[in-house]
């Protein structure tokens, strides 16, 4: 039987209008404690402003509970570190009670230099690695990814989401991420949800790869991968 | 003489320290047209207290507090960049406050004139410094977490609108007293350039904002002492002793490459 307790998250009719534009309309869906939801959609879907009223950032109708003694760390698609003399030190110290190694070696950049460095000379990859410390530098419970591959070349993709998917195993985190990629809703998110304003599409990851609901998000069959995809 | 060397060279410690620290944040936020551009709406200010006959500097200071918040709302509800809004008015606020004031006092006013700086002058810059040092110290990190990401300062429950409001207001303050080392004209320089020059050789926050301060104090002060013995206005003086430390650097930063 279904315990309301098993939720971390429920998000009932939650509409967003700014400047007499509709950004949600009528959002429901439902996440389990210690499950990865992955948040599709075309450009404009209302992704991260699904976030931003997650986290109470905007203006919203609608109703958005969150279980109790929930711990939110966000990790947005944009900082702009590039022309401030910021090092790592400097930025996970932004979280007061933040140890900097501590903090670092989750996210497998255990190395004792790494602090000093300048967070604008960072790789795309550290940096997201960086931002990963940061929003797990006060043991949240629930991580919010806004594209997390953003800015980050193709071998450094896989081991960021491999450290996300250690970390929710190990520490029972439930992760809610915005990402364009299927093979990374297919291999590290529980639950999908499609949306384009309104939810199109809320089930299990897997069946990304079913036609029907590849229509429903991209509105025509992607192209069939590899022979062993289709298996 | 000697006296008002003390006075002239106490002034200049504490404004350089605070116009270097608040102006390190001015620098990074992109906002260091804005620090010029305020120091030009205190001249209206400037004006009302010599025809008046009230302390300048609150005359200064409330032209500059009244833009500030006028600056901050109008940014709040246009979301246009500070920048353009000062950018808009400031020109105007220089205009007034040239057709206001007494041609004899306009040059003090433009490029300041620390030899005429009394024990009371001294006095309000060191409070307004220490002031305004302390508690941009209590709101620097809070600043900087805006900067680099408005949502993330918000989701850590930073009233970034609130912090940015303090902040211009302390620039304000800072900009008033600094009014009397280097005149409205050129007290943009003391928020703009020492920070510009930190940042050159600065890969950490502390070590940016404790060099900003420092060459802050070693422009105003080189430009004062300079000044005694050559008999130049100082807020000349001052920027150049700036402009030399801004070289300096660059090289440095070309020869760490």
């Amino acid at each position: 039987m279904e315990n309301n307790d098993d939720y971390v998250l429920k998000v009932s009719n939650l509409s967003v209008k700014l400047q007499n534009q509709t950004i949600l309309d009528n959002v429901n869906f439902k996440l389990k404690r210690g499950t990865s939801l992955a948040i599709v959609g075309p450009n404009a879907a209302g992704k991260t402003m699904l976030f931003k009223a997650l986290l109470n950032l905007i203006p919203h109708t609608g109703k958005i509970e969150w279980a109790e003694k929930v711990k939110i760390g966000y990790v947005p698609q944009n900082i702009a570190v590039d022309d401030i003399p910021i090092s790592v030190k400097d930025f996970l110290s932004f979280k007061n009670d933040a140890n900097i190694e501590s903090s670092l070696s989750p996210v497998r950049l255990g190395n004792k230099k790494m602090g000093d460095k300048t967070l604008g000379i960072l790789s795309g990859g550290q940096l997201r690695r960086v931002l990963i410390a940061w929003a797990l530098a006060d043991n949240p419970n629930v991580l919010l990814f806004d594209e997390p591959t953003t800015g980050v070349d193709h071998d450094s993709e896989e081991p960021i989401f491999a450290t996300l998917e250690e970390l929710k195993k190990k520490h029972n985190i439930t992760i809610l991420l915005i990402t364009h990629d299927v093979h990374i809703v297919r291999e590290y998110s529980d639950y999908l949800l499609a949306l384009n304003r309104c939810v199109t599409f809320f089930g299990e990851s897997k069946e990304i790869m079913t036609p029907s609901v590849q229509k429903i998000i991209y509105g025509e069959t992607v192209c069939a991968g590899t022979p062993d995809e289709k298996t | 003489m000697i006296e008002t060397l003390i006075f002239s060279l106490l002034t200049g410690i504490f404004v350089g320290i605070s116009a270097g620290y608040l102006g390190s944040l001015m620098v990074l936020e992109k906002m260091s047209l804005v620090g010029d551009a305020l120091s030009h709406v205190a001249l209206p200010g400037l004006a009302l207290g010599i025809l008046f006959n009230f302390p300048s500097f609150l005359g200064a200071f409330a032209f500059l507090f009244a833009s500030a918040v006028a600056i901050w709302y109008l940014g709040r509800v246009t979301k246009l960049p500070y920048e353009t809004i000062v950018g808009a008015v400031f020109t105007l606020a220089l205009a007034i406050g040239v057709i206001m004031i007494p041609q004899a006092e306009l040059l003090e006013a433009l490029f300041g004139d620390i030899t005429t700086v009394t024990i009371v002058d001294t006095v309000a810059a060191i409070i307004v410094s220490v002031v305004a040092l302390s508690l941009t110290r209590m709101i620097y990190k809070k600043l900087v977490l805006g900067m680099i990401s408005e949502e993330l300062a918000i989701s850590k429950g930073i009233d970034v609108s609130k912090i940015n409001l303090l902040y211009l207001l302390l620039v304000s303050l800072v900009v008033a007293v600094g009014i009397k080392i280097v005149g409205t004209l050129l007290v943009g320089f003391l928020v703009i350039v020492p920070a510009a020059a930190a940042k050159n050789i600065s890969s950490d926050l502390s070590r940016y904002a404790v060099l900003s301060a420092s060459f802050g104090v070693v422009s105003a002060c080189s430009g004062i002492i300079i000044s005694n013995y050559v008999n130049v206005a100082t807020g000349p003086l001052v920027v150049l002793s700036g402009i030399v430390v801004f070289v300096i650097t660059v090289v440095a930063k070309q020869m760490a490459k």
